[in-house]
């Protein structure tokens, strides 16, 4: 994972409530083994309508996507965060994201910081204003800037530290192997195993 | 203070936990399948790691797959590639499969439990949203990404920041021909898509004790419709019995034990909930949602709402979209909206007791000529029991066929999509835009009202038919 420190870019303004992750990657382009080749999947439905936002002559190239409420609620389905890490996304900003959503874009690099509404709807008027006016999000000083506008916000330590040294997850666990070893010995014997049992069986 | 039931799975799973980090938890048992793990398994080879323990983990074949014949080759390029992908990978590792053709093979959130494998007290993670369904059982289950997939394969732990809690209690009873999902879709009716972010929702009350464990599967699973991080349902008697015999749960005393163990697991009386909710059950009647979101939903006998009854600005503003969405004007009554396209199965709603309810409304009735109509069992053991059941001849006479097992039009991943502008009444646990198809119009109901829909050509409870 590429560590995050502090991005500067084109701001989109998506301007709708429960973008859930069927809208951002339709089912019909899910039928895909890679991590990377996502980008013609995002919002491809909303995308049809020559007047949505990604397709504006400045927001289609934009780095930072400024979302509505429920950003990415719905399916687990990692290929949102890859569709837009794949379009050129960098972070987005919303006031409220699906749990699971925001958990894989931070594991992927990709911060979804939390905005008040308020300041949110003073971003969106900022950008479809001035469309080109570059917008930063600094996770060293945890803010949004953008023209005048100067908003804070927060996020836990962990994954601060995280995206900050893009860290891997994994690694970091398996430096407490000798806890699960431990754990493991002292778990209880009549768990069940999925080795097959009974008159059927797996491959 | 008391702990509540999800605390006390909580920690017994604890590994590691230092401050300012999250909790590191062991995870009991893994499922996966086809469509959202081949990058995991790609990661792992590319950091030379392995599967820690492939025995607390299990494959199976069923968001991409076909639904008319499980034999046959896949139409799809990249469903192809996902399977074949899916069989490699479970191969390579030691991961028992349940594949395409197995009579144990279904979708993931079904076999869990009629394999006995989800079991009370356990922690359960699969890369699915859905994942929520085990609950039912007394389970900590989470739905988590590819990623975390990845990190549960190679460590069989994960890091996760503690959730808040949160009791939904239902007082009284479901009154006759109210359903489970009629009882989900009211709650999230009342909380909102958010209603329960962050949160994982312990369900409670007369009305849940009640309900069968098909019937808590339901409500758990649509937990995360309002945003919970998970479901749970305190095990009882009614949990032990659906256990009894399944595949994976001991066999005599030796089941008795577990059960005796299983018996333990409550929230203390006094433990403290960051958020409470209660809801009369009495006061739930069929139910089927307008918009585009699982909150949006009335019940079946009312009109299609005015967004302007709606005071919170972005709820008005939703309503107005998913009106324009949906193609439907404020005033308009749900029962005269004809449907194209009846779908029954899901994860929500394809096990056996579904099944049975249909065939309830079915039996001596005929699927109206104007309806597409689509029966899709959760899993082969469901198929087969329907069969042993003779439901599938009240299905057949009734002009409908029972088809093989998988997520079908709930997800739109195979050939089973709605087409776009149709409107469909489905069983399934989300009406988004796009979901059942790009320009598809969804309507969720419960397996009674998806089946009298069928017969009526239009959305219709079965007290509708006359």
């Amino acid at each position: 994972m590429d560590p995050f420190t502090t991005h500067t870019g084109i701001a989109a303004p998506l301007r709708l409530t429960n973008v859930d992750t069927d809208q951002l990657v339709p089912a019909r382009f899910g039928i895909r083994t890679t991590r990377t080749g996502w980008a013609d999947a995002l919002l491809a439905d909303k995308r049809s309508d020559p007047d949505f936002v990604l397709n504006h002559p400045v927001h289609r190239t934009a780095t930072i996507l400024l979302a509505g409420s429920d950003f990415g609620t719905g399916s687990s389905r990692e290929m949102a965060v890859w569709a837009l890490l794949d379009h050129g996304f960098r972070a987005v900003v919303a006031p409220r994201y699906g749990d699971i959503f925001r958990g894989n874009a931070l594991k992927n690099g990709l911060p979804a910081v939390t905005l008040a509404p308020h300041e949110m709807e003073r971003l969106w008027e900022l950008v479809e204003r001035e469309p080109t006016c570059p917008v930063t999000v600094d996770l060293e000083r945890s803010e949004v800037r953008g023209g005048d506008l100067r908003f804070g916000f927060t996020l836990d330590d962990h994954s601060r530290w995280r995206l900050l040294n893009g860290v891997d997850d994994i690694a970091l666990t398996l430096r407490h192997s000798d806890a699960i070893d431990r754990y493991e010995r002292g778990r209880r014997h009549t768990l069940p195993t999925t080795r097959p049992r009974g008159e059927a069986g797996a491959r | 203070m008391g702990r509540t039931l999800a605390e006390k799975i909580w920690d017994t799973h604890l590994v590691h936990r230092e401050p300012g980090q999250p909790d590191l938890l062991y995870v009991d048992l893994q499922l996966l399948h086809e469509v959202n793990t081949p990058q995991a398994f790609e990661g792992l080879r590319a950091a030379g790691r392995t599967v820690r323990r492939p025995e607390l983990t299990l494959g199976t074949e069923d968001h991409n797959t076909p639904t008319d014949d499980p034999l046959r080759e896949l139409t799809s390029p990249g469903a192809r590639e996902q399977v074949g992908a899916m069989r490699r990978n479970c191969e390579e590792y030691g991961i028992p499969l349940y594949p395409l053709g197995s009579d144990r093979r279904g979708i993931v959130h079904v076999i869990g439990p009629e394999l006995g494998l989800t079991q009370p007290g356990m922690t359960v993670t699969c890369c699915d949203s859905h994942t929520t369904t085990h609950g039912a059982f007394g389970t900590l289950a989470f739905g988590i990404g590819t990623s975390q997939v990845e990190h549960v394969l190679a460590t069989q732990t994960l890091p996760l920041e503690r959730p808040r809690s949160m009791r939904i209690t239902l007082d009284g009873r479901l009154p006759a021909g109210a359903t489970a999902k009629d009882l989900i879709l009211a709650v999230i009716e009342r909380i909102g898509t958010a209603g329960a972010q962050g949160h994982i929702v312990e369900f409670a009350g007369d009305a849940i004790t009640a309900l069968s464990m098909e019937g808590r599967m339901t409500v758990c699973n649509m937990s995360v419709e309002a945003g919970a991080r998970t479901g749970i349902i305190a095990p009882d008697e009614t949990t032990i019995d659906y256990l009894r015999g399944r595949p994976h749960v001991p066999r005599g005393d030796a089941f008795e034990e577990e059960a005796a163990y299983w018996r333990t697991l409550a929230g203390d009386p006094d433990a403290v909930f960051d958020k409470e909710v209660r809801l009369d059950a009495s006061t739930v009647s069929p139910r089927a949602t307008w918009g585009t979101n699982p909150a949006q939903s009335v019940p079946l006998d009312a009109v299609v709402p005015h967004p302007e009854t709606f005071t919170d600005r972005e709820e008005r503003e939703a309503a107005e979209r998913a009106l324009a969405y949906m193609d439907l004007s404020p005033g308009t009554r749900l029962t005269d909206l004809a449907v194209d396209v009846v779908f029954i199965g899901s994860c929500t709603n394809g096990r056996i007791e579904d099944l049975r309810e249909v065939a309830r409304v079915l039996h001596g009735r005929h699927v109206a000529s104007t309806v597409r109509m689509l029966l899709v069992p959760g899993s082969e053991q469901v198929r087969r029991q329907a069969i042993e059941e003779g439901l599938d001849r009240i299905f057949a006479d009734a002009g409908v066929t029972l088809r093989y097992s998988g997520c079908s039009m709930c997800v739109g991943l195979n050939e089973d999509r709605v087409e776009p502008g149709l409107r469909a009444a489905s069983t399934n646990n989300r009406n988004f835009e796009g979901r059942q198809g790009r320009g598809s119009r969804t309507h969720l109901v419960s397996p009674a009202v998806a089946a009298a829909t069928a017969v009526a050509g239009r959305l219709a409870a079965p007290a509708d038919l006359g």
